[in-house]
């Protein structure tokens, strides 16, 4: 259960979720994703309701869960644009079925996915798991890029990151 | 949605092990009965109709319970609640799916093994006939039991519990058509039964999707 959370977000920021196993960083952002109603409260933006209308809410967000979303029978190319894969390293395995990459590339075949979504608010639930210090080094820029290009990022992760415009809630 | 009823497509495609499953179970399933009730045609050709539309409604169960299940483990089904579609949209685009890869092909080989029962040639089209809106119902059907037992424990057993009670009329008046003088009233009954699961199934099915994610 969450109580008193209030925060605000404008394009261009960043905001980092921290908190012990089981605080509910998870818990808020699958609420401000809409995949959990939330018992109280209210999500606003632009300064009305986001959640009254979900399939349009879902247009703004681009999810990246605790899971990666990537179906083993399809390649790394039937799951994002061959041009998303550039910034994540995976180019190269382009035409590989997902089910022969490894974790942390599997991770990154999710990142490409959110960063090729063109939406303008990234939910990232631990986005760096499984990631090398190359890779981080690329989802970084790929944030940074994100936000100067005016998106918002909320993310739950207990890795720092090497971010400009980076505010934290602690849970 | 209709993206992503091809790209469902082309899993499917991927992965034909679920389609052989179901056609293999419908031929074999139906192949037991001559040898348990022996091959006389006049016994087989009066029971065919029942056969096949038993076989085919076991059959088309088999593929259910990993329609949701894979997207419900791997994380997909956030995606699919997060694609801008509504919940009963992607339910049913999960029942065109299901009724593309398992029910059409059920309805395209059911001809040979009714034939195999020794049914008449001429009531052959009739059995397509109420098959086509058959297997409809069982894919409307079958995927809200599906949705409904989204992540509960022993889901594959619980998905026949639900779905072959809701079947029981569409058998009756399916079977009953094909070997009744007067078939239009259960053909009529039948196209009855899919207008009504055609609205309420995927809103079921969408709300059982969204609490299943939360």
């Amino acid at each position: 259960m969450l109580t008193n959370v209030s925060f605000s977000l404008s394009a261009g920021g960043i905001l980092v979720l921290r908190g012990a196993n089981g605080a509910g960083k998870s818990t808020l952002l699958r609420a401000l994703a809409g995949l959990t109603p939330l018992a109280a409260g209210v999500l606003k933006w632009d300064g009305e309701d986001a959640l009254h209308d979900l399939p349009s809410h879902a247009k703004r967000i681009a999810w990246l869960g605790h899971l990666d979303a990537v179906k083993p029978a399809l390649t790394a190319a039937e799951h994002v644009p061959l041009a998303a894969l550039a910034p994540v390293g995976l180019t190269a395995y382009a035409n590989l079925p997902a089910r022969l990459l490894s974790a942390g590339q599997k991770r990154r075949l999710a990142i490409a996915r959110v960063a090729a979504s063109g939406k303008p608010l990234w939910l990232l639930d631990e986005p760096t798991t499984g990631l090398d210090a190359a890779s981080l080094t690329r989802f970084s820029a790929l944030c940074e890029s994100h936000r100067q290009g005016g998106g918002m990022i909320i993310a739950s992760t207990h890795t720092p990151l090497e971010l400009n415009g980076v505010s934290v809630l602690s849970l | 949605m209709k993206t992503l009823i091809l790209r469902e497509l082309k899993l499917s495609l991927r992965h034909g092990a679920d389609t052989t499953a179901s056609l293999l179970f419908f031929i074999i399933a139906g192949t037991l009965f001559p040898f348990a009730l022996g091959p006389g045609p006049t016994t087989l050709a009066a029971i065919a109709a029942g056969i096949v539309w038993v076989c085919a409604l076991l059959a088309a169960l088999l593929p259910l319970d990993r329609l949701f299940g894979a997207d419900f483990e791997d994380g997909t089904l956030d995606l699919l609640l997060l694609s801008g579609l509504p919940a009963y949209g992607v339910a049913f685009a999960k029942m065109v799916i299901h009724w593309l890869t398992t029910g059409l092909p059920l309805l395209l080989i059911a001809a040979p093994l009714a034939i195999m029962l020794r049914m008449p040639a001429a009531r052959v089209p009739l059995l397509l006939l109420t098959l086509l809106p058959g297997t409809m119902l069982l894919s409307l059907l079958g995927t809200l039991a599906a949705a409904i037992t989204l992540g509960a424990r022993r889901a594959a057993v619980l998905m026949p519990l639900i779905t072959l009670p809701l079947m029981i009329p569409a058998l009756i008046f399916g079977a009953a058509a094909v070997t009744s003088p007067h078939p239009a009233a259960a053909l009529y009954m039948l196209a009855a039964m899919l207008c009504a699961a055609l609205p309420l199934a995927p809103l079921g099915a969408g709300a059982a999707l969204k609490a299943a994610a939360e």
